[in-house]
Order: C-alpha cells, then structure tokens, then sequence
C-alpha cells in the first residue's frame, strides 16, 4: 500500500496534462490518446484506494501530512474516509468518461480541452482528499479555472454569459468561506478540519460559520434559490463538461456540507436547519415542476438535478428534526434514522452522479447528429437508434426513481428517514417521486417514442461502439447499485456513525 | 562619517556610481551599440543584488544605523531592495525591445530608472524624517522625467504635467506634517519621534502633522481620495514608464508607509488606523468598480492599482508586525504581477502603436497560446484566485484585517475582490473565447520571452511553494 496514493491521484493528472498540451493543436490525436492513458492510469491507480480501504474504521485513512506554509500552520494533509473515497472512485472514472466522449464531439484545439478536463480532474480529487482547511480552499476555487475555460471555449452560444455567471456565482460563494476558514484559525490556531471538528464554538459563532458555508456550499449543489447559474452553464457547456459539472462538481457541495457544516457547526446546523430543509423540499417540489416546462433537454435534466441534489441535502439535514421528534429516550430510534438520511443523500449523490452524466452524455449523443437541444427538434428517435433509445429509457427511469436502480435506494432512504422526522417533509419529497417521473417519461415520449418526426431524425445513425461503451458502463453501474448497494453503504456506515456521535453532541462550551 | 557608514551604505554608492558611469557612456556611444548600456545596467542590479545578499543583515533583531542614524539597514530593508532589483532587472529587460520598437531607446531610460531606483533605496533605508523626503524626491523627480519620455507624444506630456503638479503638491503636504511633527517632536530621527510621541499621543499638532503625512503616504500609493493621477499616467506614459512606476515605486511606497507610521508614529496608531481603514475601503470599491467601466488595458491596470494598494493598506492598518509581513508580500507580489501584465502588452505592441485596448487581445490564445496562458495566470492572479500568488496575498492581508477585528472591512474586501474578478475574466474572455481580429504572428527577443515566460511561471511556483516568500516577509518584522 503506497503511503502517497492520494498525493498520486492528485498530482498525475494536473502533471499528466503538460505532455497533453505540449501535443500542440496540430496533432489532436496524440492528445488524445495521451489523455485517455492520463485518466486510465489515475482510474488504476484509484484501485488500490478501493480495495486497500478499510471498511470498518471511521479514522482517516491513506493520510500525508506535510508542512507547507509553517508560519501559519498549514499543513499538505491528506486523507480519505467513507465519504471522500467513493467520490474520488467516482471523479477518476469520469475523468475516463469524459475523454472518451470528446474523442469526436470535440474538434477545436482538441490539446487544451483534454489538458484543461486532466486538471480538473486532480483539483476535484485534492478537494475531496484535503484535510488541511486551506488546501481544501485552494483545491475547491482553482477548480473553476479549468471549468471556466471548458464551459467559455468549447461551449455554445451564449457561453461567455454563462461561464461568466459560473464562475462570479461560485466565487462569491466561497469567498465568505475564506473569512469564515481564517476566522477559525484565529480561533483555534490550526487549519486542520479534524481540529476544527473539536472546536468548541458559541451558538453565535457557530450560526455565522454555518451561513459562511452555506453559502459556499449551498451555490456549488446549488440549492434553491442560488440555483440560477446551473441550468445556463449546463445549457452552454460541452457534454464533457456538463457530465463533469453534473457527476461531479455538484457533489463538492454535498461533500461540503458532510466535512464542515455538520461537524464543524453541529449547533448552528440544528439552529438553522429548517433553513436547509425548507430550501431542499422547495428543490425538490417547486423545480421539479419547473423541469416539467422546459423545452430544452439539457435544461430539463440541469433542473432535475437541482431536485434530485435537494434529497441529498434533505438527506442531510433532516437528522435534527429526528432527534427533536423522537425525544431523548429513543436512541436507538434516532440513530437508526439519522443514519438512514446521511447515507441515503451520499448514496443519492453517488447515483445521481452516474444517472445525470449519463443522461447528458446521451444528450451529448443526439446533440452530436443533429445539433439541436430542443426537444421538439426530436421525435421517434427510438425507430432509427434502437440502442440508444434502450439506454435513454434506463436512464430516465432511473433519474425518476424506478426501483431496482440506483436512483431508487438514495431517494428511498432519505423518505424513510423524513418520516422519522415529520409526516409531512416525507410526503412533499415523495411527491417527487411522481414529479420526477412525469418529467423524465414526458421527454422520453417526445423524444424517443412516436413517429418519426422530421428529415434529420430519419437520417439519424444508431449509437457506435464507443459510446455504446460508456453507456453500458453506466448502465451497468446503476443498476448494480440500484440491485446490490450494500457495499457503498456498509463502507461508509463507520463514518456515518461516527459523525452522527459527534453531531449530536454540542459543543457549545 | 565612518568608512563603516559607507559599507553599510554600499549598495547605494554602488547604483549612484554605475548610474553616473552609465550616463557618461551612452554620451560616447553610436546609436547601433546602444544595447550595451542595457547590459550594463541589468549588471549593476545584479552586482547590487550580490552585495545585499553578501553582506545581509542577519535578523529582524540586528539593525545597522549610519551617518548618524538617519539611515538605517535591517532585514526589510534588505529583502524590499533585492525585490526591487530582481523587478528592475526584468523592467529593463522588457523596456529594451518596448524602446527600440518605438524609437525611444536612449540611455537616459536606463539612467533615470536607476536614480529612481537609488531613491527607492534611500527610502527604504530611512531612518530620519530628512532621508524619507530625500528619497521621495529622488524617486519623484524621475519619473516625472520618465513619463515624458517621449517627447514628442501629447499624451505623455500631459500626463508628465499633471503628475509633477500633482506630486508637488503631495510632497508639499507631506513636508508640512514632517515639519509639524519636527515641531513637536524636535528631532527627525524616526526612533527618537516614536519615544516622544509615546509621550504626548494626544497633541493635536502631531495629529494634524499626522494627517499630512497620511496624505503624502496615501499619493504615492494612489490610494482613493488621492488617486487621480494613477489612471492619468499610467495611460499617458509609456508602457516601459508604466512598468517600473507600478513596480519599484510601490515596494517604495509600502517602505515609506511602514517607515513614517510604524517606525515613527506607532504611538499614534490608533489615530492612523482609522485614517487608513478609510482610504483602503475606498480604494478596494472605487478601483474594482471604475476598472469595469475601462476598454482601455493600461487605464483598467490603473485602477486595479488602485485596488490593489486598497488591499496592502489592510495589512498595514492592522500596525502588527503580521499585518506588515502581509503588506509586504502583498505588495511584492503585486510588483511582479503587475510588470508581468505590462510585459505582455509590451509584447503585443508593434510599431509605434501600443496594444492598449482590449480588443487587441482577442484570440490571443490561437495567436501564441504560451503568451496567453501567461497573461491567463497573471490575471487569475491579480484576481486573486488560488493557486496562484496574488490568491496568498490576498489571503495574508484578510487575515490580517481579521485578526485586528475588523470583520466588516474583510468583507468589504473579499466581496469587492468577487466584483473585481469580472474585469480580470474578461481579458482572458477576449483571449480565449473571441475569435482573433489579426492573424499577424507575435513576437519579441529571446531574452524577452526567456524572462516573461518565467514571470508568469512565477505566478504559479510563487503560490505552491509560498512557504519561503512567506517566511522571508515574516522574518523581515
């Protein structure tokens, strides 16, 4: 077991990228090929994370610890639990993904977007592996130079609009962050997260630290009502940005809220936590309808992830009402369900993760025929690319929760856990359910079913090998999670348990 | 005067004697064999820089005063005049191809340039009210000649005009509260006015002395109210003027500022800070908002300066020996950053026409991606975003301000640093995402480009491995 496993996953990709971009523009093929071995290597090496890991301890495992900048006590700290690893198994297999879907689509300076999605690559994995609160901030805003670019240079139409917005949105998100990370090393000396955890703050400090990260966290799920940037960067972006943005990015928010606010600001959480809860069930009901009127496919499917991100967060969040509901007497009660909520939103984060860079890499497919994102460009689709139209119907039957896939365990879980809470939190997330089905089957008539609609769907060629590959892949693996999650779960139930001990204990002094 | 005065003093001698060496040359030299005063002068900054490091002062503890106690050595000292040689060697650099392709290139950038430089030493190294203004002067007077370099242009005239009126102006005010707090204090030795003031904080003359002296300060900065020169000259000179105004002189500035405030008047911190607190909030928001509103390159980079000086003063107005380091590093990095930005202009630039306007950077990225990937880090720098330096600078003077309690200013800056992102990304918008106006290859000397591409790869190195710069700014307090 290599002691600098993480420091690897980190470093070879963000390096891997100068020999891609030393390539040139005159031969895109050998960056691409020099790409997809980058990614390749990363997802083998991220292997060893897999099966070196040890599933019964909550302590952080694989850890580097450095000094970095010594006056102020910043260390390189590494380190993986139950939580960061899977979605650092998650972003080195989509880096693969991505390469792999630009091989064609992608024809403009072919060199700098590879080298550009290889240091994305390595940033998103140096934010889910930091322990060291300031290299997590350094991870967490770098990560926008590459996205700004992919989103601005290969993107659409409006795409100066939109990477602008992304990247001012975001940024001003986690600037509050950064007062909010200094302050605590004024407080406690120390940039470690794992310090920060045992900090003892006031109720007050803690509600202004809990609002510094929510807004950072909050605008990077994005939650309602600071979603607004998603939807236009999603629309704007090239698939494999899309795919990364949706896989990926959005899970750094999640993540934010399991590695900082609840630990860090336990008391604030549960001050403020009907903040979060009324934010998430307003995603969930208010913009999944939204996604019922959109008549841009992309669009569609950004706005249902803002939905489906609101169960991760309701996830999250509803173990306070738990505790309130259930009293004092029932430990076991409240354990149990509390525990249901945050595993039910990792695993909703992880599926959605796969179903929604699925779903815009089979838009990516279509878009590549015909150009066209509307969905009324489309119609019959499944009587020329029989294929495809299998996948496209999995995906979206997986996106509204069809058990038996993977979309269906996270959403389940976190219903069952709201119920434990409040009858009535369980019935609106539900209510998505129905939502989320009638918005995914609705595009899926218009587009994959029905009679051919116009010239260019007729002309239309089924999916080819290569991208028949990558949706299998998916395929493959929601369903697997959607049939058998129960690795994904026990893996992180030590960290879960762990953080709900923690967060049921207050720390204000 | 001890012969040991003199060592102390010798890296000064050393640049006043090459720079009336230099002169003497150039007056023998033919117009094709200019380029040697080019080298010479680069030599001479390196040679200053050996006997800085050769004979360094070891720690902020070890002090060395000559010519009685007007002039001092520490390790700020030290470490502000080996940045200032390290910018003016690259200064010198990018100035050589900007003058030749422009007709300018005569010795007396070179000369001017050093004695601006020999001032900027002079006034780091003060240690009485006297060498301070010396200093100033020496600085000032050169570049008022430096802005109206080119005397054929209006523009530059202009600007040279209102710049010497304007800094006159400043320097008055300024001398006026040195000879206040004289007045009060009836010494000019810094050392002995911090004793003195200790006694008698609450003297209205010393406060009103005090006033002036922040206004001095807060000119040569370009701190808002004091600004309006900065947009004026910064467009009205020549690029190469441009580069070494936002270079040297502002690591003097800082100098100054820690020189009159914390060496001299620290007893009546609580009296400056409040004045400071005023002057950086209002460079911080008029600087990123004016600079929106720009389409000209070389005015936008005047307000950012502006800006920028707003974010060092946050770590000066602290008046701890944290808060000083910050500043420090702030404004070093911010001499590199900003001679890097001129540098690709400079690049830009063919004959006889400066690439001032944005729209010259269009497609800069399909014309030379390894000069766009350059500009591409600088901004993300000055913009503040990690991993680059300008993100730890800016780190450094928040915590800082946070550090003396003043949640509200840090706010006040981090969200106006989110504001003035914008103007940052739509350079590398142009770069990146527009399609080029001109097909015409660009291109500069070797050395340039040798120089220029490590400027820009020091944005990034500078940031990952902080650690030293940091380190060496703290251990300057």
């Amino acid at each position: 077991m290599s002691v600098h496993l993480l420091s690897l996953l980190i470093w070879l990709p963000i390096l891997g990228s100068l020999p891609v971009l030393a390539a040139g523009e005159q031969r895109p093929g050998i960056a691409r090929i020099l790409a997809l071995l980058v990614t390749l290597a990363a997802l083998a090496c991220s292997v060893p994370l897999y099966t070196g890991f040890d599933g019964g301890t909550a302590d952080m495992q694989f850890v580097e610890r450095m000094p970095w900048i010594e006056a102020f006590s910043i260390f390189y700290h590494l380190g993986v639990d139950g939580f960061s690893m899977p979605l650092i198994l998650l972003t080195n297999f989509f880096g693969v993904i991505v390469v792999i879907a630009g091989w064609r689509s992608i024809t403009k300076r072919v060199h700098q977007y590879m080298a550009s999605f290889l240091i994305l690559q390595g940033l998103m994995v140096g934010v889910f592996a930091a322990l060291d609160g300031m290299l997590f901030y350094i991870f967490f805003e770098a990560m926008l130079i590459p996205m700004f670019l992919v989103i601005g240079v290969w993107g659409g139409e409006r795409r100066v609009y939109a990477t602008i917005k992304f990247f001012l949105y975001t940024f001003l998100g986690s600037v509050f962050m950064l007062v909010g990370l200094i302050w605590l090393y004024l407080q406690s000396g120390s940039f470690a997260i794992l310090d920060w955890h045992v900090l003892p703050l006031s109720l007050t400090a803690q509600t202004w630290l809990f609002l510094a990260f929510f807004t950072a966290f909050a605008v990077k799920v994005p939650m309602w009502p600071v979603h607004t940037w998603l939807p236009d960067a999603h629309v704007e972006a090239p698939t494999g940005g899309s795919v990364i943005l949706a896989a990926i990015m959005l899970k750094i928010g999640g993540y934010g809220f399991l590695r900082f606010s609840l630990p860090i600001t336990p008391d604030g959480s549960s001050h403020l936590d009907w903040l979060i809860i009324a934010f998430s069930l307003i995603a969930v009901v208010y913009i999944g309808f939204v996604a019922l009127a959109q008549s841009d496919m992309k669009k569609l499917i950004a706005y249902s992830s803002i939905a489906h991100m609101g169960f991760a967060t309701l996830g999250f969040f509803v173990i306070f009402a738990i505790m309130r509901a259930a009293g004092s007497d029932a430990d076991q009660q409240i354990a149990q369900g509390a525990a249901l909520g945050i595993s039910g939103g990792m695993i909703q984060m992880i599926s959605h993760g796969f179903i929604s860079g699925a779903l815009f890499l089979c838009v990516g497919v279509l878009y590549d025929r015909v150009h066209s994102r509307e969905i009324s460009a489309y119609g019959g689709v499944a009587n020329k690319m029989p294929w495809f139209a299998a996948f496209v119907v999995l995906f979206f039957m997986a996106n509204s929760g069809l058990p038996g896939t993977s979309g269906f365990v996270g959403e389940f879980m976190v219903i069952l856990s709201a119920f434990h809470a409040n009858f009535w939190y369980a019935a609106l997330a539900g209510l998505t359910l129905i939502l989320g089905a009638a918005y995914s089957l609705y595009l899926v008539k218009r587009v994959i079913f029905g009679d051919v609609a116009n010239q260019e769907v007729a002309e239309l060629q089924d999916i080819n090998i290569r991208e028949g590959m990558i949706l299998s892949v998916l395929a493959i693996a929601v369903l697997l999670f959607g049939i058998w999650p129960a690795p994904l779960i026990e893996l992180m139930q030590p960290t879960v348990e762990q953080l709900l001990n923690h967060v049921m204990q207050t720390k204000v002094p | 005067m001890t012969a040991n005065d003199l060592f102390i003093a010798l890296p000064e001698l050393f640049i006043l004697g090459m720079a009336c060496l230099i002169m003497l040359i150039d007056l023998y030299l033919p117009d094709n064999r200019r380029g040697i005063i080019s080298f010479f002068s680069v030599m001479t900054l390196l040679f200053a820089g050996i006997m800085v490091m050769r004979w360094q002062v070891a720690d902020a503890a070890s002090v060395q005063y000559a010519f009685n106690g007007t002039f001092v050595r520490d390790s700020m000292a030290d470490v502000l005049k080996l940045f200032c040689f390290i910018v003016l060697a690259a200064v010198f650099i990018y100035a050589k191809h900007y003058l030749r392709t422009f007709n300018l290139f005569r010795g007396e950038y070179y000369v001017l340039s050093l004695f601006l430089l020999l001032g900027a030493m002079v006034l780091i190294s003060a240690a009485s009210l006297l060498t301070v203004y010396l200093g100033l002067e020496l600085i000032s007077l050169s570049s008022y000649a430096l802005v109206a370099l080119d005397r054929d242009s209006r523009r530059g005239s202009e600007a040279a005009m209102k710049y010497f009126v304007l800094g006159s102006l400043a320097s008055g005010l300024l001398l006026y509260g040195l000879s206040m707090i004289y007045g009060v204090t009836g010494s000019l030795s810094l050392a002995n006015i911090a004793e003195t003031t200790a006694v008698a904080s609450g003297n209205i003359t010393l406060i009103f002395g005090l006033v002036f002296v922040v206004i001095g300060i807060a000119f040569k900065l370009g701190a808002v109210p004091f600004h309006m020169w900065v947009p004026d000259v910064y467009h009205g000179a020549p690029a190469a003027v441009t580069m070494l105004i936002g270079s040297v002189p502002k690591l003097a500035a800082f100098a100054m500022a820690i020189r009159l405030l914390d060496n001299g008047l620290i007893p009546l911190q609580g009296q400056w800070m409040g004045m400071l607190t005023v002057l950086a909030a209002l460079s911080i928001i008029i600087g990123n908002l004016v600079a929106i509103a720009q389409t000209n390159l070389k005015r936008m980079l005047a307000y950012s300066t502006i800006s920028h000086m707003g974010f060092m003063l946050l770590g000066i107005l602290s008046g701890t020996a944290q808060g000083y380091s910050a500043a420090m590093f702030y404004a070093i990095s911010y001499a590199i950053m900003s001679t890097g930005a001129f540098a690709v202009l400079i690049m830009l630039s063919r004959a006889g026409i400066e690439a001032e306007n944005l729209d010259d950077y269009k497609g800069l990225n399909q014309r030379n991606p390894l000069l766009a990937a350059i500009m591409l880090m600088l901004m993300f720098s000055m913009a503040g975003i990690p991993v680059f330096v300008g993100f730890f600078a800016k780190w450094l003077v928040i915590q800082a301000t946070l550090d003396a309690g003043l949640l509200w200013l840090a706010v006040l800056a981090v969200v106006f640093s989110v504001i003035g992102a914008f103007y940052y990304l739509r350079v590398v918008k142009l770069m990146y995402f527009d399609e080029p106006e001109s097909e015409e290859k660009v291109t500069a000397p070797a050395d340039f480009r040798f120089v220029l591409t490590i400027n820009g790869v020091a944005q990034l190195l500078l940031g990952i491995f902080a650690n030293a710069l940091i380190a060496l700014c703290i251990a300057s307090f």
